[in-house]
């Protein structure tokens, strides 16, 4: 009645030997290390790098402890600490900016329980230290921006096809533009049209589709004027564009920081979150984050005597021009339209005037980027253009260089940095991309590293001792049957570990919290079995039934209750964030470990002590006392 | 060892008017704590800044205040925890400085007055996520309770599944009621915990009802009273033995956990405590008093099966 068939100990004996293999990475404990990273998102890292690395690091007298190369990384690791900062500024002499030098730990788990995968678990910020930042894209910011574009290229348009036109601004999200002739409005609505694309609204190859732009046409004293309003979809698509972009800046910004292992990804659809595990300098971080830091050019005004300016400085700038003030807080009136902005350069540095040895950055515009300031400058020369660089609430005119002559070959010179470390900074924010429209931090979570430490312990002390006095309470009480209870309550811990390695989800201390407590809850099902072998003996029926019925009638309930605390789980992992996502995923997963091995570990125990033999007198399972009235 | 040595039958449903009264006035007693008091929200879900710091020596908690007032942050509320070396500060939300600036704005000045201070910890959450997170919160404690809801009404029937939920909202309601009685601070981690509970104290409902079914299915003459308390008599041991072993870990958490673990903690005790009573004192009376009885849930099971296990 109480015996496995030798299949079933075949399946217990592989799930322990998956749980073993996959457990023991989380004790080899870490060693420094170095990771070294194109700085470039997508490149490649290539063998003969780790070849020349080495060769350095030998002439140094530095011995690494091993190497690992990988597509896009090589790792490094080494005896001290010491020895790994020494490597990362040899690393980085030697390498030179195209490639980023991140400090890491590596476990040290032997080679080949890497190869399978087995992996320690992979902790969260909470217990590595490092910071968490949630970032929020200015959504009124993003369709200001477009639209600045949008009326830019088509006031150039305009000219190109020498339409008239003699008002154009922008005026709550709506471009207007006032024509003397009426044929021009639907010239210039055909110009708008050929800017966006439309999108189907049933599904791809639909025949109905949306425009990108609605128009409203009106007619007053002979002015004929033109509104072009964009479509809410035309909106979305520009909010997830900018995101994207940001993005992709934000991961090379990051890159620039040198933050081995970030997590750099969106949620919802304008935020984006970003995890950089070790980082200690926050200031640093949120500098280089959260810079907006866009690079714009744009002309400055034929007229700025002081009448106009004085005007300006109470609200009344003239049409189409805007007052800016440069660094020394001189105000200068500027052309509204955009000629260039960040997006069109390519790369950017620091450097040194020849002439005059001030700090300079210097930049390389992409192609279309250089043609417009090719153009741009031929046609006006003699005129001043400015420089601004926009940042989150201000903006300041760094330079506003008279054109002398035409420029080509798309590289500019930028004067007018305050000094070397400055035309540094801006070269880093310019090169690593700018952001298409701000972000804001809406949630910062920062651990130091001790506090991480602190945290581990936390954890595992309260795993520990928990499991410990649970350990005496089940043996006390239940005698061999509550020891059996506490080898599948061990066999369920070690399945935890092992399924929480294998699937690298990331734990975090309420998740510790969680292995703790499901410990306890898991606990349920094996006094529950035991119980009802009591209630079975004490209606008398013989040991080898009562361990039968005992399990199958413990079966139900055991069900029944692991599935509503299921249901619980997976409603903290659906709308729970941060925390309580660790949480839940610890909890969800032990109480489906807790199911296996509560129910078919335990029972495999007591079917290999009792079910071999034929007659069993009693069972240890502590005192029964007799009911009297059942 | 057998501790309870429980030879007839506790006649819990005789005491049902009284904890009627109990459950009824505790419940009260907790919406009133939490209406007047209201819950102390942490961050989490209010907005604002919690930095944890440590000082190389004992910390000078009026020279920190001191401090912070120099920078314009007077509303600031400093404090020692765990050691006297750990200070918490707290910092509501301003319109006129990001969050980003202000916790570099902070460190920065209590690292100009003594450099041997070390950032262990900064949570800062702006007023929308706040508010976000209170309603997935909020989420997430309906749909468990229609998850679990919708469940027992599939394997019970809906008179058990209703008595189940309404059983586990007064444990809920009593965890807030103790929050909003001592104002300890209910954060993210708690709200985990509170749900946590939720899925802990149905469990045990379910226990109790398994039994009371298969009861009706064995004890065909007895009255429905007799029945429901037998079940609980029966599985009290269990009962008892379950919630010590999750209490012990608990404690545990409660010694070993720190600052972070406390309240999650706090708030788990209070759940497995009530929740014994609850399932017991709350679940089976509303359940007797809905009209279970042997014909309304015995019957779904196949007559045959039920035979068999009688003998």
């Amino acid at each position: 009645m109480n015996q496995f068939s030798s299949w079933k100990y075949v399946v217990i004996a592989l799930t322990i030997i998956f749980g073993v293999t996959y457990t023991i990475p989380n004790f080899f404990g870490e060693s420094p290390a170095i990771q070294i990273m194109p700085a470039k998102s997508g490149g490649k890292v290539e063998i003969t790098t780790l070849q020349v690395i080495e060769n350095e690091l030998k002439i140094a007298g530095i011995d690494p402890v091993g190497a690992i190369a990988e597509k896009d990384n090589i790792k490094l690791k080494f005896q001290t600490a010491e020895e790994q900062i020494a490597a990362k500024s040899i690393s980085e002499n030697v390498l030179g900016s195209d490639f980023v030098v991140a400090l890491n730990l590596i476990s040290n788990s032997p080679q080949w329980l890497s190869s399978l995968g087995a992996l320690p678990m992979y902790l969260g910020l909470d217990l590595r230290g490092g910071v968490h930042f949630l970032m929020e894209l200015d959504l009124s910011k993003v369709s200001e921006r477009k639209n600045d574009g949008l009326l830019s290229d088509l006031r150039r348009a305009m000219r190109e096809d020498k339409i008239q036109y003699y008002d154009s601004q922008i005026n709550g999200g709506v471009i207007q533009v006032k024509f003397k002739q009426e044929d021009d409005l639907d010239k210039v609505k055909d110009i708008v049209r050929g800017m966006g694309t439309g999108r189907s609204i049933f599904g791809a190859g639909s025949a109905k589709e949306t425009e990108a732009f609605s128009f409203l046409e009106t007619e007053n004293n002979g002015e004929f004027i033109l509104q072009i309003r964009q479509s809410q979809y035309a909106d979305e698509d520009t909010v997830s564009f900018a995101l994207k972009q940001n993005l992709e800046t934000l991961h090379n910004r990051v890159n620039e920081l040198g933050v081995a292992e970030p997590i750099i990804q969106q949620q919802g659809k304008d935020r984006i979150v970003i995890q950089l595990p070790g980082v200690q300098d926050t200031a640093k971080a949120k500098e280089i984050l959260g810079r907006t830091a866009i690079l714009e050019m744009k002309m400055l005004s034929d007229d700025q005597s002081p009448e106009l300016i004085e005007r300006a400085e109470n609200g009344q700038a003239p049409p189409g021009t805007q007052l800016y003030r440069d660094r020394d807080g001189a105000p200068m009136l500027i052309k509204k339209e955009i000629i260039l902005t960040g997006e069109k350069i390519i790369n950017a540095g620091p450097g040194v005037d020849q002439m005059t040895g001030q700090s300079i950055v210097s930049i390389t515009l992409d192609g279309s980027g250089a043609n417009i300031f090719k153009q741009i400058t031929r046609e006006n020369v003699g005129k001043r253009m400015a420089l601004i660089l926009v940042e989150k609430n201000s903006a300041e005119v760094i330079t506003s260089p008279v054109i002398k002559s035409e420029i080509g070959g798309g590289r500019v010179q930028i004067t007018g940095m305050e000094n070397a470390q400055e035309a540094t900074d801006i070269a880093l924010l310019l090169r690593a991309g700018s952001l298409a429209a701000p972000m804001e931090i809406v949630e910062e979570r920062t651990v130091g590293p001790s506090m991480g430490k602190e945290n581990i312990a936390r954890g595992v002390n309260s795993t520990i001792w928990g499991f410990v006095a649970i350990m005496i309470l089940m043996s006390l009480y239940y005698m061999t049957f509550g020891l059996v209870s506490v080898v599948a309550l061990s066999a369920n811990l070690l399945f935890l570990v092992a399924l929480l390695s294998a699937i690298q989800a990331t734990l975090t201390l309420p998740g510790l919290a969680a292995i703790a407590l499901t410990l306890g809850m898991a606990i349920d099902a094996n006094v529950l079995i035991n119980e009802r072998i009591r209630d079975e003996i004490r209606n008398g029926n013989t040991p080898q039934a009562s361990i039968h019925m005992g399990y199958e009638k413990a079966w139900g309930t055991i069900l029944d209750s692991n599935i509503t605390t299921l249901i619980a789980g997976l409603a903290l992992f659906m709308f729970g964030s941060g925390p309580i996502k660790g949480f839940a995923v610890v909890h969800v997963l032990g109480i489906l470990t807790s199911m296996y091995s509560a129910i078919w570990v335990s029972r495999s125990i007591i079917n290999y002590i009792y079910g071999r033999k034929r007659k069993i007198e009693s069972l240890s399972i502590g005192e029964i006392y007799k009911i009297e009235n059942n | 060892m057998e501790i309870f040595r429980v030879k007839k039958d506790i006649p819990f449903m005789r005491f049902r008017r009284i904890s009627a009264i109990i459950s009824i006035s505790i419940f009260v007693l907790a919406i009133s704590f939490l209406s007047l008091k209201g819950l102390n929200l942490g961050v989490d879900f209010t907005g604002g800044t919690i930095m944890e710091v440590k000082y190389a020596k004992q910390a000078n908690i009026q020279s920190i205040r001191d401090t912070l007032a120099t920078i314009n942050l007077q509303d600031a509320q400093v404090q020692n925890f765990g050691t006297a070396r750990d200070v918490l500060i707290r910092l509501p939300l301003r319109s006129d400085l990001s969050i980003a600036d202000l916790s570099e704005k902070v460190l920065a000045s209590l690292k100009e007055k003594n450099d041997a201070v070390e950032i262990m910890r900064v949570e800062s959450v702006g007023a929308q996520i706040g508010e976000e997170l209170y309603e997935d919160g909020a989420l997430a404690i309906l749909f468990v309770c229609l998850g679990i809801v919708l469940y027992l009404s599939f394997r019970f029937e809906w008179r058990f599944a209703i008595a189940a939920i309404v059983a586990n909202l007064h444990d809920v309601i009593i965890i807030l009621g103790f929050f909003a009685f001592f104002q300890w601070e209910f954060n993210l981690t708690v709200l985990a915990a509170v749900l946590a509970v939720l899925g802990y104290s149905v469990n045990e409902s379910v226990v109790v009802f398994d039994r009371v079914r298969e009861n009706f299915r064995r004890m065909r003459k007895s009255k429905v009273e007799e029945v429901i308390n037998n079940a609980i008599t029966r599985t009290m041991s269990r009962t008892i033995m379950t919630h010590l072993s999750t209490q012990t870990v608990v404690i545990s958490m409660l010694i070993f956990g720190g600052e972070i673990l406390n309240n999650f903690a706090l708030a788990l005790t209070i759940g497995i405590l009530f929740g014994i009573y609850s399932s017991i004192m709350v679940g089976c009376p509303l359940a007797m008093w809905l009209g279970t009885n042997q014909s309304n849930l015995a019957r779904t099971e196949d007559p045959k099966k039920t035979e068999q296990e009688i003998i």
